[in-house]
């Protein structure tokens, strides 16, 4: 890896956890991501702020729980997730509903946000 | 940025969702299923008329020719091959797939 | 420019692999470097060299591997996700080679740009 070179990543999130294995794969990517020492922010929209809603309870459905990684990310200093107000609005939650400390932006300010990333990545 | 849409707007909301959050001087391509968004007549067609004000919308040539709308095209909608896909790449300074 | 390419999803059942590859080979004949194409979720599964499609269909993994070998691209198949798809070093198509995740962070600093195909 080039030395010293910081870029910036945002990891967006669109899409619900346990019915597709994509939520928690992209959170293997952003724990790995940590230990570039890179920019990192965390996007959720759409159903991805299902991700953090909080209080899942997996046992039913045999799949271990990931929810406690999502509040492991402030260890790794990934502290800028946020979560998009429309998709929130859409589904009925708050961001009292949220499983870790977020930041509400409308969609059209993380729209903002992207333009200034050196990588988005999408899963 | 680029923006790239490989959903049909009528199964998916990627491209509602990518249109809400694109900032005006981007650019959008639709590939794949994505490329039903570009075709006269499909009930997208109206929003993407509408973001063409903001943004320039590219559609994926091999991808509407091989889902038999080549000849449906939105009028404003800029046609491109994999190179012209590859241009796109190159001249914005990041890209968004929103899968 | 060095551009980076992050395949999601596997061979047949959905065009990203396919997208990905003809971006690809677009984008070595414009004169570009294609450094890195990283397979994560199911994208791993175009890197089992099991894979038989019939005779007049294409061989998406044999023809990534083909571009691979002409052009230099690195081909790497992230070892967790392949490990879970059961995808080993036995298994493994020529060309490819397993990895960790740390391989896609480092695509996504030292490329120009990173295209993602998926679902």
């Amino acid at each position: 890896m080039s030395e010293g070179q910081i870029k910036k990543f945002m990891y967006v999130n669109r899409k619900a956890p346990h019915g597709t294995i994509y939520a928690l794969e992209s959170l293997e990517v952003v724990l790995i991501a940590a230990a570039f020492d890179q920019d990192v922010s965390l996007a959720f929209m759409d159903d991805g702020v299902y991700q953090l809603k909080k209080g899942w309870n997996t046992k039913g459905i045999e799949v271990k729980s990931f929810q406690p990684t999502y509040r492991a990310l402030d260890d790794y200093d990934i502290n800028k997730l946020y979560v998009e107000k429309e998709a929130l609005e859409a589904r009925g939650l708050t961001e009292e509903d949220m499983c870790v400390p977020v930041e509400v932006l409308s969609r059209a300010e993380i729209g903002k946000l992207m333009e200034t990333q050196d990588v988005v990545l999408s899963f | 940025m680029l923006h790239i849409v490989n959903k049909s707007p009528l199964d998916r909301n990627s491209l509602d969702t990518c249109l809400a959050t694109a900032q005006p001087g981007g650019a959008l391509l639709l590939i794949e299923d994505g490329v039903y968004a570009a075709t006269n007549g499909n009930a997208a067609a109206g929003k993407l008329k509408q973001a063409m004000g903001q943004m320039k919308v590219y559609a994926l040539k091999p991808d509407l020719e091989a889902r038999g709308m080549a000849d449906r095209v939105l009028e404003g909608v800029n046609l491109v091959d994999y190179g012209g896909f590859v241009d796109l790449v190159t001249e914005h300074a990041t890209c968004q797939s929103w899968l | 420019m060095k551009i980076g390419i992050l395949i999601n999803e596997g061979p047949y059942t959905h065009q990203a692999t396919d997208s990905a590859y003809l971006f690809a080979r677009a984008a070595i004949e414009k004169g570009h470097e294609v450094s890195r194409v990283f397979f994560y979720h199911d994208g791993v599964n175009n890197s089992t060299r099991l894979t038989e499609p019939p005779q007049d269909d294409r061989h998406i993994v044999n023809r990534w591997a083909k571009l691979a070998q002409e052009h230099g691209i690195d081909l790497v198949v992230c070892v967790a996700a392949a490990l879970r798809r059961g995808i080993k070093d036995e298994n493994l198509a020529p060309g490819f080679r397993i990895s960790g995740l740390g391989q896609l962070i480092e695509a996504g600093i030292q490329a120009d740009r990173l295209v993602t195909f998926g679902d």
